[in-house]
């Protein structure tokens, strides 16, 4: 044996627990904030890949296959080290007054992110029967307030079971946020693997932490399918 | 109320309206039949204009269709169309499906849109289904739901497209009970239907339809007594008996 000791003790409490529950809140913050940006932004982008407008289904397009076919680590760099270039100044600045490495990786996970729930939404808003757009245009509604009220709703019920796959990545991805030096739960675990050489035990604890929060998310989504989808009949 | 006038309509090079002349008074009740593929849904389509013409004049409720001033959003809120499928909006409860439109296009209040909701339930016979879900209901429940969504917009004109044929036989009648209960309030009703019983009870008049051609329009007692057309008298004895 290499004669290795455990011992859980240096991660259960003291200062080590500490960062550790510090790196859980970067995680959860950086994850939620980007969660929430990356949806508003993917509908955004679903819309526009959807337009009778050709330039601005050309620009989804674009949009979607530069950031889904470029690895994620390349793209947190490229915002952390390459915006400062082609982000205006007021703004560079405000960022270097906050913290420079937080947002640069919200913006990198959010677009990131944004491609594929883009897609995730546009095969959810394609998979309602054309029979409920001519309903409500029967009944005297405009194309985008069909939409509003009759389409999007439906086809985000039946999105939401990807976009939660979606988020579990996007938690799962936030680890690579260390490499810029966002203090999160990997991040923290390194530190403390670097300065009690305790690596097994703090890794392990990040691993058991990661799946306890995909654990429940995925929990989440068979309650949703099981209460909301099924009674209504759309599963 | 309605006016076709040499109104043609294709499908790539398939002829689905050839010339169609067809007029529906205000009050009538018109049973539009014919064999599958003659073009009747069609027709009943181009009416509220889901299915666009290519050729011809189509004069609905004194509004041009083919004119492009023609506020064609506006005029479907005044007509209401009752589908094949039902179509009801699968993430809204019974009573939602019908006071959605009022609300958001009528501008109704919440509270008056529920009123005038739950007295349309009442007619069809569904008010305990208030708050179900299309999914949790039987299709002649979700067909009478369906109508009276459609009502709930207060149309002049009532289109029908083979509301009974998704329909298991014993749901049937149910459905043809409501729409038979508007025939008699003097709605203008455009129904296409095989059921033969419908039309000889309530309609004003039944056109036949076979090719994407009208040929042959007649009283109903006209009609099953004597069908004029070669192609009616056949359709007629395989709907009537058809195990002969």
């Amino acid at each position: 044996m290499s004669g290795y000791e455990f011992d859980w003790s240096v991660i259960t409490s003291g200062q080590y627990f500490w960062w550790l529950v510090s790196g859980v809140e970067i995680t959860i913050k950086l994850s939620l904030v980007s969660i929430v940006l990356s949806f508003l932004l993917g509908l955004l982008v679903a819309i526009m890949r959807m337009s009778p407008l050709g330039p601005m289904r050309w620009a989804a397009v674009g949009y979607l296959e530069f950031f889904r076919n470029t690895p994620l680590l390349v793209q947190i760099f490229f915002w952390y080290f390459g915006s400062y270039k082609i982000l205006p100044l007021f703004l560079n600045d405000w960022l270097n007054r906050h913290d420079f490495e937080f947002a640069s990786a919200v913006i990198a996970l959010t677009i990131y992110t944004s491609a594929f729930i883009a897609e995730d939404i546009r095969s959810g808003i394609r998979s309602i029967p054309k029979e409920q757009m001519e309903a409500a245009r029967s009944s005297g509604f405009s194309y985008v307030r069909a939409m509003q009220y009759i389409i999007l709703p439906q086809a985000v019920r039946i999105t939401i079971p990807p976009l939660i796959s979606q988020f579990l990545n996007l938690t799962k991805n936030s680890s690579l946020a260390m490499t810029i030096g966002v203090a999160e739960l990997t991040y923290q675990a390194r530190q403390v693997e670097s300065y009690t050489f305790k690596g097994f035990e703090a890794f392990t604890a990040a691993t058991l932490v990661y799946l306890v929060i995909s654990v429940v998310i995925t929990v989440m989504v068979t309650v949703y399918d099981r209460k909301v989808l099924n009674p209504i009949g759309m599963r | 109320m309605i006016r076709f006038q040499g109104v043609h309509k294709w499908f790539g090079t398939l002829h689905v309206l050839n010339d169609i002349d067809f007029t529906v008074k205000q009050g009538e009740t018109v049973v539009v039949c014919g064999p599958s593929g003659s073009g009747k849904s069609t027709l009943i389509r181009t009416i509220n204009k889901l299915e666009p013409i290519q050729k011809g004049t189509l004069v609905v409720d004194g509004r041009d269709l083919s004119d492009p001033g023609t506020d064609i959003t506006r005029l479907r809120a005044e007509i209401g169309f009752v589908f094949q499928q039902f179509n009801l909006y699968p993430h809204l409860s019974t009573l939602r499906n019908i006071t959605l439109a009022p609300i958001k296009i009528r501008r109704l209040s919440r509270k008056d849109a529920e009123e005038q909701a739950m007295a349309l339930l009442e007619r069809v016979g569904l008010a305990e289904k208030r708050d179900a879900y299309p999914a949790q209901l039987s299709g002649g429940q979700q067909q009478r739901v369906a109508i009276a969504r459609a009502l709930a917009m207060k149309p002049r004109i009532m289109l029908f497209d083979e509301p009974t044929s998704a329909l298991d036989p014993e749901m049937i009648g149910e459905v043809l009970q409501v729409m038979k209960g508007l025939a008699h309030t003097g709605m203008t009703l455009v129904v296409v239907t095989h059921e033969m019983g419908f039309a000889r009870e309530v309609s004003d008049r039944i056109t036949f339809m076979d090719y994407g051609k009208i040929l042959e329009e007649a009283k109903p007692e006209e009609f099953f007594r004597n069908p004029r057309h070669e192609r009616a008298k056949e359709f007629l004895k395989e709907i009537l008996s058809p195990m002969h």
